[in-house]
C-alpha cells in the first residue's frame, strides 16, 4: 500500500500536463530522449530519400534525372542531415532517455535545457528542410567551402540557410553537451564510484566533452561565414587578407572529432551491450575507459588529415598523418577488448547480437581503409573520389548505424514495454547488410578507378558504369532493410505482448524499474556497490519501487534527485529540479524569429529577437531558487542533506564551468583565426590600418581589475560592490567599442579590421552578460532569494564576471598589440 | 590510380597493393577470432586467453608495429615524390577557373584545358584559382592538389612515356563540376623540343 501511496505522488509531480499543453511545457527526459530518436529517425528517412535520388541519378551514364542543380542540393543535404539532423540529435536522444535510468537518477541536470535542445533542433532542422521543399537548399557541398559557399558564387540564401539552420540546431548539441557532462559527473546513485559507472556513461563523457571542444570552431566559422556573406566582412577572401583555408582548418576542427562523437556514444551502446548478449561482464573495463579517453584525445590532432591536399608542408603532414594512424591503436583496444568478451562468455545469437557482428564486420573494414587514407601518398590519390566516400560510409554506417539498430533492438522493450512479434527484424538486418556491402564496396573500386565525388554524370567510356549501377542496386535494397525495420518497429509497438522487467538479465540500472519506465524512473533512488548492480541484487528493482532507497518519500511538491561527489559518490545534497515549463519552447520560438529575420535578410530587426532571449533567460533564472534556508533535509537511509538551493558546487555552478569552456573554445579558435590569417596573408596587419593608442587599453584594465576585485567582496548584503563589479564591466564595454570606433578601419575593407572587430563584439557581448548577471544578483538579493545559506547564484556570477574580465583584456590587448610593435 | 603511367603513381601504387595485403591479413585475423568466439560453448576456463593477450598484445603491440612499419614506408614514398630542385626539371603555370583550365608553358604563350609536358622529366604545376577551391588531377600520373585563390600550390609530375592522359578537377567548384576537365599530352624528347620550338 505505502508502495502504491507513493507512486501515486510521485505521478502526480513528474507527469505531463494534460493535452497538447503538457505536449508542449514537458521538460521529462525520456518525453525528450524519445522526441529526438523519433525525429532524428524521421530526418533519417529524408536523408536516405535522398541518398536514393543520388543513387537513381548515378545509376546510369549521362543520367539526365535531376541535373546538376538539384543534385548539388541533393548531396549537400544528404550529408547535413544525416550529420547534423540524425546522427547527432540521435544519441543525444539515447542519451537524454538513458543516462539518468543508467545512473539511478531522476532526470538530467538540466530538464528544461533539455527541452530547449529539443524545441532548436525542431525548428531547425524545420528550416533545412522547407528551404529543400521551397528548392533553395544548401548547395555548396556539406563542409561548405568557401568561396564557392561565399556571396559571389552563391548569391541566393542557400548558403544562408546551410550557416544559419545548423547554428540553430548545434545550440541543441551545446546544450545537450553541458547537461550530459554534468549529468554523468554529479547525478549518480550513491555508491557509483567514479570507478563503477556504467561504460555507457564514460563513453557519453568523453563525447560531452568532445563536443564542448569541438563544436565551438564550427560556430564560430558558421558566425564568421554568415557576418561575410550578409555585411561583406572579409574572413575568407584572399583579395582582402583573409584566407579560404582558415574555414577548413574551422571547419575540420570540428570536423574530425565530429566523426568520433558520433562513434563513441555507439561504441558505448556496443560495450552494454555485447557482454550481456555474452552472458558475462566486460573485459579490460580500466582499458576501455582509458582508450575512450585516448581517442578523445588524440582525435583533436588530426584534422589536417581532411586537407592532405591543401598545399601544407611535407613536415606537417607527416605530423598529421601520425596522429591520424595514432588513432587506430586506441580503436584496436576497444575492438580486442569486445572479442575477448565474447570469447569469455557464452554469446548467443538474438537480434542485438546479429546487428553487432554487423558493426564488426563493416566498422573493422572501414577503419583499415581509414588507415589507408591517413597515409599521405596514398591520401593524395584518393581523396575527393568515390574511395573516401565509400570510406567514410563504412566508418559511419557501421560505426553508428549498426550499433544504433542493435541499441534500438536492446532497448525498444524499456521505451514500449513489449516484445517483438515476427521475425521481421532478422530479414531487415540481412537486407541492410548485404545492400549497404554491395553499395558501398563498389565505390572504393570506382573511387580507384578515378571516379571523382560529387559529379551528377558520368560518361560511358569511364569505365564505371557496372560498378554504378550495382551500388545503385545495393542501396536500393538496403532501404528495403530499413523499410522492414520500420514495419518491425511499429508492429511492436501496437501489436506486441507485455515485457516482464529486466528481459535481457542485464546489469545495469535503467532495467531496474517497471518497463515502460515511469515519469520519476525510481520511486527511490539505489545505493550501489559495484559496477553491474543488478547482478550483485537481482531484486533490487521491486525493493526501489517499494520505496527502500534514497528519497524514498516526497515533499513540497518537489522534484528531487541526488547529487553525489564527483569521484567517490557519495551524497552530496538534494537536487529540486524544476517542473514543466513553458519557457524551452518560448526561448526557441523567439531564437527562431532571429534566425529566420536573418535569413529574409531583416538586419536591424534580427537583434531584438536576440534581447527578447535575454528577457526571457531572466525570467527563466528567475524561476529558480528559494526564498528561505531549509537546512538539511532527510534524504533516506538516516542521512540528512543541504537542498541545492543552500549547496556549494551545485550543478548550476558545473554547467556555467563547462558553459564557459566552451565559450573560451570559441574565443581560442578566434584568435587562432587571427594568428593563422596573420601567418599566411602577406603584409597583415597593413601597416596604413594600424594606430597607436595607450587610453584604451588603459580604461579596460581598470575595468577588469574593478570588476575582479569587486566581484570578491559581494556577501549577501554587498549592493555597492555588486555596482562597482558592473561599473567595470561597463568600462571594459567602453574601452572595447572606442578601440572599434576610433582605431578600427571599417571591418568591410580588410580581414585584419574584421577580425579585430569580432573579437571586440565577443568580450562586449560577455561584458554585457556580465553586467546583466550583476543587475540580476541585485534584484535577487533585494527579493531574498540571495541571502542566508543560499549564497550558489553568486558564486555563479562570480564565474561568469571573471570571464567577462580576462576576455575584456586580452580583446584590448590584442586590439592594441599591432600599434605598439609595429 | 591502379593503372600508374608514372615513377610516382607507380610507387603509389605499390604502396596501396601492400596495404590492401596488409588490410586483408588483418580483417581475415579479426574476423577469424570473432567467428571462434562467437562459436565457443564451453564454459570459461582456464584456456580463456587472459585479458593481457587481448589488449597489450592484439590491442597495442601489433596495431604500433604495423603502424609505425606502416609510417616509415609512407614517410620515406612521400619525400621521393616532393617537387626537389631537379637540372631538368620544367615549370608550368596553372590556372583554374569555373569552368577552365589556363596553362603557361615556359617562355610559351598559354594554353587552355590542354596540358603539354615531356616524358621522363620532372615538371612542377604553379597552381593557383581566380575564382573558388579546384583541384588538379591527373590520375595516372600523380596525387592530387588544390587551386585556392590567394595561394600557389606546387605538384610534380613525371610521366614515364609520352601519351594522352586525362585530368580533372577533383574539388567540387560548381554546377559544372563534372566537366571541368582537361587533356595532358606527354612528348618524348624530340616532341616536346618541337611544341617549345614551334611556338617559339
Amino acid at each position: 500500500m505505502k508502495a502504491l501511496k507513493l507512486h501515486q505522488e510521485l505521478t502526480a509531480i513528474w507527469r505531463n500536463a494534460p493535452g497538447w499543453r503538457g505536449t508542449l511545457c514537458s521538460v521529462n527526459h525520456s518525453d525528450i530522449g524519445k522526441r529526438f530518436i523519433v525525429g532524428a529517425f524521421a530526418f533519417f528517412a529524408i536523408g536516405g530519400v535522398l541518398a536514393m535520388l543520388i543513387r537513381a541519378q548515378l545509376a546510369t551514364p549521362a543520367s539526365a534525372f535531376v541535373g546538376p542543380e538539384v543534385y548539388n542540393q541533393l548531396f549537400t543535404m544528404h550529408g547535413s542531415i544525416m550529420m547534423f539532423l540524425f546522427a547527432i540529435p540521435m544519441f543525444e536522444g539515447l542519451a537524454l532517455y538513458l543516462l539518468p535510468k543508467m545512473l539511478g537518477a531522476r532526470d538530467m541536470a538540466y530538464p528544461r535545457l533539455s527541452a530547449l535542445g529539443w524545441w532548436c533542433y525542431l525548428f531547425g532542422g524545420s528550416i533545412l528542410i522547407v528551404a529543400m521543399l521551397a528548392g533553395v537548399a544548401p548547395d555548396a557541398g556539406w563542409f561548405l567551402y568557401p568561396p564557392l559557399s561565399g556571396k559571389q558564387w552563391t548569391p541566393g540564401i542557400n548558403s544562408d540557410v546551410w550557416l544559419l539552420g545548423i547554428t540553430f540546431v548545434e545550440i541543441s548539441a551545446m546544450c545537450a553537451a553541458i547537461e550530459i557532462a554534468v549529468s554523468i559527473l554529479r547525478l549518480r546513485a550513491p555508491g557509483m564510484r567514479i570507478d563503477r559507472m556504467p561504460l555507457f556513461a564514460w563513453y557519453l563523457l568523453a563525447t560531452a566533452a568532445m563536443m564542448l571542444f569541438g563544436f565551438p570552431p564550427l560556430i564560430l566559422g558558421s558566425i564568421l561565414l554568415e557576418i561575410e556573406r550578409a555585411f561583406g566582412w572579409p574572413f575568407y577572401t584572399p583579395a582582402l587578407g583573409g584566407s579560404p583555408l582558415l574555414w577548413q582548418h574551422l571547419f575540420w576542427l570540428f570536423g574530425h572529432p565530429e566523426v568520433y562523437i558520433i562513434f563513441l556514444p555507439a561504441a558505448g551502446a556496443v560495450s552494454t551491450i555485447l557482454p550481456v548478449m555474452a552472458r558475462t561482464r566486460i573485459l579490460a573495463y580500466g582499458a576501455l575507459v582509458a582508450a575512450v579517453m585516448a581517442l578523445a584525445f588524440l582525435s583533436f590532432g588530426l584534422w589536417v588529415h581532411h586537407m592532405f591536399t591543401t598545399g601544407i608542408p611535407h613536415m606537417a603532414l607527416g605530423f598529421f598523418s601520425a596522429a591520424s594512424t595514432l588513432v587506430a591503436i586506441p580503436t584496436a583496444v576497444q575492438v580486442f577488448a569486445w572479442i575477448g568478451t565474447l570469447w569469455s562468455g557464452r554469446p548467443q545469437m538474438k537480434l542485438p547480437m546479429l546487428y553487432l557482428i554487423g558493426f564488426f564486420v563493416v566498422f573493422v573494414l572501414g577503419g583499415l581503409t581509414g588507415v589507408m587514407l591517413a597515409v599521405v601518398p596514398f591520401d593524395q590519390q584518393a581523396h575527393d573520389t568515390a574511395f573516401v566516400t565509400a570510406h567514410l560510409h563504412y566508418v559511419l554506417v557501421g560505426g553508428f548505424v549498426f550499433p544504433m539498430l542493435a541499441a534500438a533492438y536492446y532497448w525498444l522493450p524499456h521505451f514500449t514495454g513489449r516484445e517483438r512479434v515476427m521475425q521481421l527484424g532478422e530479414t531487415a538486418f540481412w537486407l541492410i547488410f548485404v545492400g549497404f556491402n554491395l553499395t558501398f564496396f563498389m565505390m572504393h573500386l570506382t573511387g580507384l578507378l578515378g571516379m571523382p565525388r560529387r559529379i551528377d554524370t558520368y560518361s560511358d567510356a569511364m569505365g564505371w558504369t557496372w560498378l554504378n549501377l550495382l551500388s545503385s542496386v545495393g542501396s536500393f535494397v538496403m532501404a528495403f532493410g530499413f523499410a522492414l525495420f520500420t514495419i518491425d518497429v511499429g508492429l511492436q509497438i501496437w501489436l506486441g505482448r507485455h515485457h516482464r522487467r529486466n528481459p535481457w538479465h542485464a546489469g545495469t540500472l535503467e532495467w531496474a524499474m517497471a518497463i515502460p519506465a515511469p515519469a520519476y524512473n525510481f520511486a527511490s533512488l539505489p545505493q550501489v556497490a559495484g559496477r553491474d548492480p543488478l547482478y550483485d541484487q537481482p531484486d533490487l528493482g521491486v525493493a526501489l519501487a517499494r520505496g527502500e532507497g534514497w528519497l524514498g518519500a516526497t515533499r513540497h511538491g518537489w522534484r528531487e534527485t541526488l547529487a553525489v561527489d564527483m569521484v567517490t559518490g557519495e551524497p552530496d545534497h538534494i537536487v529540486i529540479l524544476p517542473g514543466n515549463s513553458w519557457l524551452p519552447i518560448a526561448t526557441a520560438g523567439v531564437l527562431a524569429g532571429f534566425f529566420l529575420a536573418m535569413l529574409a535578410g531583416l538586419y536591424w530587426i534580427a537583434p531584438l529577437f536576440l534581447v527578447g532571449v535575454g528577457a526571457i533567460g531572466w525570467r527563466w533564472a528567475w524561476t529558480n531558487g528559494a526564498r528561505e534556508d531549509y537546512g538539511t533535509l532527510p534524504a533516506g537511509q538516516g542521512v540528512a542533506l543541504p537542498p541545492s538551493t543552500e549547496a556549494l558546487g551545485t550543478t548550476g555552478w558545473w554547467g556555467s564551468v563547462f558553459a564557459l569552456a566552451a565559450s573560451a573554445t570559441l574565443f581560442a579558435s578566434l584568435l587562432f583565426g587571427y594568428a593563422f590569417l596573420w601567418t599566411v596573408a602577406p603584409d597583415w596587419p597593413p601597416p596604413q590600418l594600424i594606430a597607436r593608442t595607450v587610453l584604451e587599453p588603459s580604461l579596460a584594465l581598470l575595468g577588469a581589475v574593478l570588476a575582479i576585485v569587486a566581484v570578491r567582496r559581494v556577501g549577501p548584503d554587498g549592493r555597492t560592490a555588486l555596482a562597482v563589479a558592473a561599473g567595470g564591466q561597463i568600462a571594459l564595454i567602453l574601452a572595447l567599442v572606442l578601440l572599434v570606433v576610433l582605431r578600427l578601419p571599417s571591418p568591410a575593407s580588410h580581414a585584419y579590421a574584421a577580425t579585430g572587430a569580432v573579437v571586440a563584439a565577443y568580450a562586449i557581448f560577455h561584458a554585457t552578460l556580465a553586467a546583466t548577471m550583476l543587475a540580476f544578483a541585485r534584484a535577487r538579493i533585494a527579493s531574498g532569494h540571495i541571502g542566508g545559506a543560499r549564497l550558489g547564484e553568486l558564486r555563479i556570477v562570480r564565474l561568469w564576471s571573471d570571464h567577462a574580465a580576462g576576455a575584456g583584456v586580452v580583446a584590448t590587448l590584442l586590439l592594441a598589440l599591432p600599434g605598439w610593435i609595429a | 590510380m591502379i593503372d600508374p603511367a608514372g615513377p610516382h603513381a607507380a610507387a603509389v601504387a605499390r604502396l596501396w597493393w601492400v596495404m590492401l595485403g596488409g588490410s586483408a591479413l588483418l580483417a581475415a585475423l579479426v574476423f577469424a577470432l570473432l567467428t571462434v568466439a562467437m562459436r565457443r560453448r564451453e564454459a570459461p576456463d582456464a584456456h580463456t586467453p587472459k585479458a593481457r593477450v587481448w589488449i597489450v598484445w592484439l590491442g597495442l603491440i601489433m596495431p604500433s608495429t604495423v603502424l609505425a612499419v606502416l609510417l616509415g614506408y609512407a614517410l620515406v614514398l612521400g619525400g621521393r615524390i616532393l617537387p626537389t630542385p631537379a637540372p631538368d626539371g620544367v615549370a608550368i603555370g596553372v590556372e583554374a577557373r569555373r569552368y577552365d583550365w589556363a596553362f603557361r608553358h615556359p617562355g610559351l604563350g598559354g594554353t587552355r584545358n590542354v596540358l603539354h609536358m615531356p616524358a621522363n622529366r620532372p615538371v612542377d604545376l604553379r597552381i593557383t584559382s581566380t575564382d573558388v577551391i579546384h583541384s588538379v588531377w591527373v590520375p595516372r600520373l600523380a596525387g592530387k592538389m588544390d587551386a585556392i585563390p590567394g595561394h600557389t600550390n606546387t605538384l610534380r609530375l613525371v610521366a614515364s612515356r609520352p601519351g594522352t592522359y586525362r585530368g580533372e578537377c577533383a574539388e567540387y567548384c560548381g554546377p559544372g563540376h563534372k566537366d571541368h576537365g582537361f587533356t595532358v599530352v606527354v612528348h618524348d624528347a624530340r616532341g616536346w623540343a618541337a611544341f617549345t620550338g614551334a611556338a617559339r
